[in-house]
């Protein structure tokens, strides 16, 4: 029972940090169709903003500030404006390259100009661990967990309460429309890119004490983010949610019941049975179109 | 244009057959090495190029058919009949993967092709008593027809061309027959192509089952050529770069993946100047590339000699259909 | 041309200029790819050994020229660029460290009778019959050993294994799977995890319910550092034993002090206590900046290795150095290059001393020094 409650928390406490990647995948995908094949170099860059900001000698706080500025500039305004939107009229397909093209320039560039072995990152959280019925927890887990719920929380309300969110909700579901009510809808796209960039810059403080801040860590986390998005539903955001830390429970339950060579298996088995069976998603609802 | 063309391909062939004489076994390997990438990017741009697929597992299909003509011929059988066996195979699978797949939504078959390319990439390793696991199988033969051993490198690069010609000679057959025809007026407009009475799914699992299937052609070259073979060379990272080399090249055109290919297997070889900096420098140029012509090179070719007349180019951002 | 051109006006030359760049010497390693890290690592340290080599008037007084290639950590790459040295002239090949492309590359290599030295160290390498393939460091057959001799002396008999799933990981896990059976050690679990792996949760509640008396851990750097933060997240409570790269300094500054207490066999380290390895890391970081692991102290000695093997020889023919080497024994006393002494036996392993450590007080301490076998 112990061990069962210890993987379940270590599966939430990663698995949130999922739903922070997913959330802003799924946000990129309403707003404009782009699968952002880069997401998981989203996450792994700010890491290393942070780290710049240390070497210059800032706080962490004030480095973590840095980078989440850096993070709205970099990954939100520039990417929109020089990758995404030039791109736009030639349909989907082009961007999807492009960001794989990106993807890889970010890795490289980490690599080539920061380093290419891991680096220690230090915890926002205090060190030590308590007890829960005989599995042992960090404040780092619990602070991942917390901070992750309440960053989605708060986005949740933003769409849903405030008239800036129902105008970007509008221009997702149907941008044509939206323009002739009088939103503005470059602009709104662009709120979601500088959500989805300071989701990612929260994830990437969050995930990188325990991954070690590396080149090479957005390929697992850009790989569960996608799979995270699509098992819960592609257009919902709690659908991100629920998929995010679905996906890091089984994760940890399959390496422990069922195999660990298998265990990347399972949620692509999971992600193949959900697009057959119910292809909009656990949550999401019905796009409800064939071609 | 039309006339010049059956000159344009012996030229084109008598290019290929002299490319390598008088070179050393390194551009030998290398020309070895374009052709079957440009046997695999072919597949791709049957179902990405013509019927408007996007399947991310071509590596993975390019591992079915190198380990099983790894296996058949390491058991004795003749290439000849391993490598057909093997894309057979990646046929089946094909079909297989591609019914339910395509049976959903349509843009579904990215996201199942990524899972499957994972999937095989585990089997492979982890089913050792088949596959010898991550220490791959070493010692594969390479072909013996008789009164020519393909042991050298140059006897080698001729069988490789003669696959890469029959794959390339069966694609243009297959696009430009009256079946193959209907991929394009798929592509361009499937509700009309739907009530002119095709079959969109029957017709588009097809041309994924074919490309998986040239994907195992070449993946049965590969076996021989390198003589060994791991998991790692087949992971999903390998179906991004041939999903590149598609776009690059220009796809829906017959010779972009050929084109495609050739620029990255013989990238790191031209920036070579620039050493660890080629990834940065050639994923930069293909964001550019997609920024300015995302028909690829062979479309910024086109467009720089249309540039005269330029045409309107729809929002596709807006409409509804923008998928993969 | 060049060369004959070098040859009908060798005295002008060669008074011109004492040496002449006509050794050529051909590197394939993991410049970019997976392996990028320990290819860097082994590239830049073979770099530093020949330019000291060249600086000191190369070898049998010619000038080395380094033919540096970037295999990708792919091995259908690496097998071209084999050729290609070839084809450029290269007497001998360095590289790679990972097995996959090591394995690819002695085909070649073999058909073209050149003698090829490698700092892979998958057991698998020395056993294929290559008379070509040269290590710089022992594979995991021979270092194991020496470990599960120790863990008998401490009456250990169940242990659980917890390896990554990669053709590094594998190689020990199996030659840890032999051993342990030989010496009638139970081994209760073994936990396999994926390339590169990043949460360590699950693993480490599956060993903890094992019920072992100890854990043999055979991950690469990064990974033994997620490990070992995750086992004392969770205060596994279980002692942890491990080869080179559990316990280098690395591992131990990743780990933020989970590492104490952690024990081991290693190879060739940048902490041990040998003043000509201190040497060497000295003038690696002086030159590179960052501090060397073992793949970069192996990339070193290979190349003064093959330094001396070719002057042994007494010229540069590739066939009569890997005679040479066969068989050979350097003393450090006497060739410091090699740093520790070493030989070669028949299929190009290593025998070389190696050592019991213990991480204390976030440093390496050598409990015991262990003979060569």
């Amino acid at each position: 029972m112990a061990e069962f409650l210890q993987i379940l928390i270590s599966g939430l406490a990663a698995g949130s940090i999922y739903a922070l990647a997913a959330v802003g995948f799924t946000l990129l995908w309403q707003a404009s169709q782009t699968i952002n094949f880069a997401q998981g170099e989203f996450v792994m860059l700010p890491a290393f903003f942070v780290l710049i900001g240390i070497g210059f000698g800032l706080p962490l706080w004030l480095a973590v500030l840095a980078a989440l500025v850096v993070s709205l500039l970099v990954l939100g305004v520039f990417f929109k404006k020089l990758l995404v939107e030039p791109m736009l009229p030639h349909g989907t397909l082009p961007l999807v390259i492009a960001t794989i093209a990106l993807g890889l320039l970010m890795k490289e560039s980490v690599k080539e100009f920061y380093s290419a072995t891991a680096q220690p990152f230090p915890s926002i959280f205090p060190e030590g661990t308590i007890s829960l019925f005989g599995a042992v927890v960090s404040w780092t887990d619990v602070g991942n967990l917390v901070t992750a719920m309440v960053a989605i929380g708060a986005l949740q309300l933003f769409l849903d309460r405030t008239r800036t969110g129902r105008c970007m909700q509008a221009t997702a579901q149907n941008p044509a429309v939206a323009e002739i009510l009088g939103v503005n809808i470059k602009r709104m796209v662009l709120y979601t890119f500088l959500i989805n960039a300071g989701l990612s810059c929260i994830a990437s403080v969050l995930i990188s004490p325990v991954y070690l801040a590396k080149f090479s860590n957005g390929e697992t986390i850009g790989l569960v983010a996608f799979i995270a998005a699509i098992v819960g539903g592609f257009n919902q955001i709690r659908g991100a949610l629920v998929g995010g830390l679905l996906i890091g429970v089984i994760d940890n339950l399959s390496a422990v019941y069922v195999s660990a060579q298998y265990r990347a298996a399972v949620p692509l088995v999971l992600l193949i049975v959900i697009i057959l069976v119910r292809p909009q998603g656990l949550l999401g609802t019905s796009e409800g179109r064939t071609v | 244009m039309r006339r010049l063309a059956p000159l344009l391909i012996l030229a084109g062939i008598a290019a290929l057959v002299l490319a390598p004489l008088g070179q050393g076994n390194y551009i030998t390997y290398t020309l070895c090495s374009w052709l079957i990438f440009s046997i695999a990017a072919m597949g791709l741009n049957l179902t990405l190029g013509y019927a408007g697929q996007v399947s991310l597992a071509q590596a993975s299909f390019m591992g079915i058919g190198a380990y099983a003509t790894a296996l058949l011929t390491m058991a004795g059988v003749h290439w000849l009949l391993a490598a057909p066996l093997a894309m057979l195979l990646c046929f089946v699978i094909g079909l297989a993967l591609g019914y339910p797949a395509l049976r959903v939504q349509h843009h579904f078959l990215a996201f199942v092709t990524l899972a499957f390319n994972t999937l095989v990439f585990l089997v492979l390793r982890n089913e050792e008593w088949l596959t010898g696991g991550s220490l791959g199988l070493v010692g594969i033969p390479r072909p013996d027809f008789w009164l020519v051993s393909t042991m050298k490198q140059l006897p080698f690069y001729y069988f490789t061309l003669v696959c890469f010609l029959a794959s390339a000679g069966a694609m243009y057959w297959i696009v430009r027959s009256p079946w193959g025809r209907a991929f394009r007026a798929l592509r361009e407009n499937p509700v009309r192509a739907e009530s002119l009475g095709l079959k969109i799914r029957r017709q588009t699992l097809l041309a994924f089952a074919i490309g998986s299937a040239f994907g195992g052609g070449a993946g049965a070259i590969v076996a021989p050529l390198v003589q060994f073979i791991e998991p790692g060379s087949f992971a999903l990272v390998h179906s991004f770069k041939i999903l590149l080399m598609v776009i690059v090249g220009g796809s829906g055109y017959f010779l972009g993946p050929v084109l495609g290919a050739a620029v990255v297997v013989l990238l790191p070889e031209l920036l070579r100047g620039f050493q660890d900096y080629y990834l940065i420098l050639y994923a930069s140029f293909v964001i550019v590339l997609m920024i300015y012509s995302p028909t690829g090179l062979i479309g910024l070719g086109a467009k720089l000699a249309a540039k005269f007349k330029p045409a309107r180019e729809e929002r596709r951002d807006l409409q509804q259909g923008a998928q993969l | 041309m060049l060369k004959h051109l070098l040859g009908a006006s060798a005295l002008a030359l060669a008074l011109a200029s004492p040496a002449l760049a006509d050794l050529k010497v051909g590197s394939i390693s993991e410049l970019s790819g997976a392996g990028a890290a320990a290819g860097t690592n082994w590239h830049d340290g073979l770099v530093m050994a020949f330019d000291e080599i060249n600086a000191d008037g190369g070898i049998l007084g010619e000038k080395v020229e380094v033919l540096s290639y970037d295999s990708q950590t792919d091995p259908q790459v690496s097998r071209a660029l084999v050729q290609k040295a070839i084809d450029e002239g290269a007497y001998a090949l360095m590289g790679t460290v990972y097995s996959g492309s090591t394995i690819v590359n002695m085909l070649v290599s073999q058909q073209a009778g050149i003698p090829q030295i490698t700092g892979s160290e998958s057991p698998k390498i020395t056993a294929m019959g290559n008379p070509y393939i040269f290590r710089t460091a022992f594979g995991a057959q021979k270092g194991i050993p020496k470990l599960v001799g120790y863990l008998k002396e401490q009456g250990i008999t169940k242990m659980a294994v917890a390896y990554a799933n990669t053709e590094f990981g594998k190689g020990g896990h199996d030659a840890f799977m032999a051993e342990a059976k030989t010496a009638g050690i139970e081994v209760v679990a073994e936990v396999p995890s994926e390339q590169a792996q990043t949460d360590f949760a699950a693993d480490v509640v599956k060993l903890k319910g094992t019920g072992a008396q100890a854990i043999f851990v055979y991950y690469t750097e990064e990974e033994s550092a997620r490990f070992l933060r995750e086992a004392q997240k969770q205060s596994i409570g279980i002692p942890l034993y491990g080869d080179t790269t559990l316990i280098g300094q690395k591992v131990i500054d990743l780990a933020g002090g989970a590492a104490e207490g952690v024990m081991g066999h290693v190879g060739l380290t940048s902490d041990a206590d040998v003043p000509l390895v201190k040497e060497m890391v000295d003038k690696f970081k002086a030159k590179f900046n960052y501090t060397p692991d073992h793949n970069a102290i192996k990339g070193y000695l290979g190349a003064y290795a093959l330094k001396y093997a070719t002057e042994i020889a007494g010229e540069a023919d590739s066939e009569k150095v890997a005679e040479t080497m066969h068989g050979l024994t350097l003393k450090a006393s006497e060739y410091p290059g090699v740093l520790m002494d070493m030989s070669w036996d028949d299929t190009g392993e290593v025998s070389r001393a190696s050592f019991l450590v213990k991480v204390e007080n976030g440093h390496q301490t050598v409990i015991k020094q262990l003979p060569a076998n």
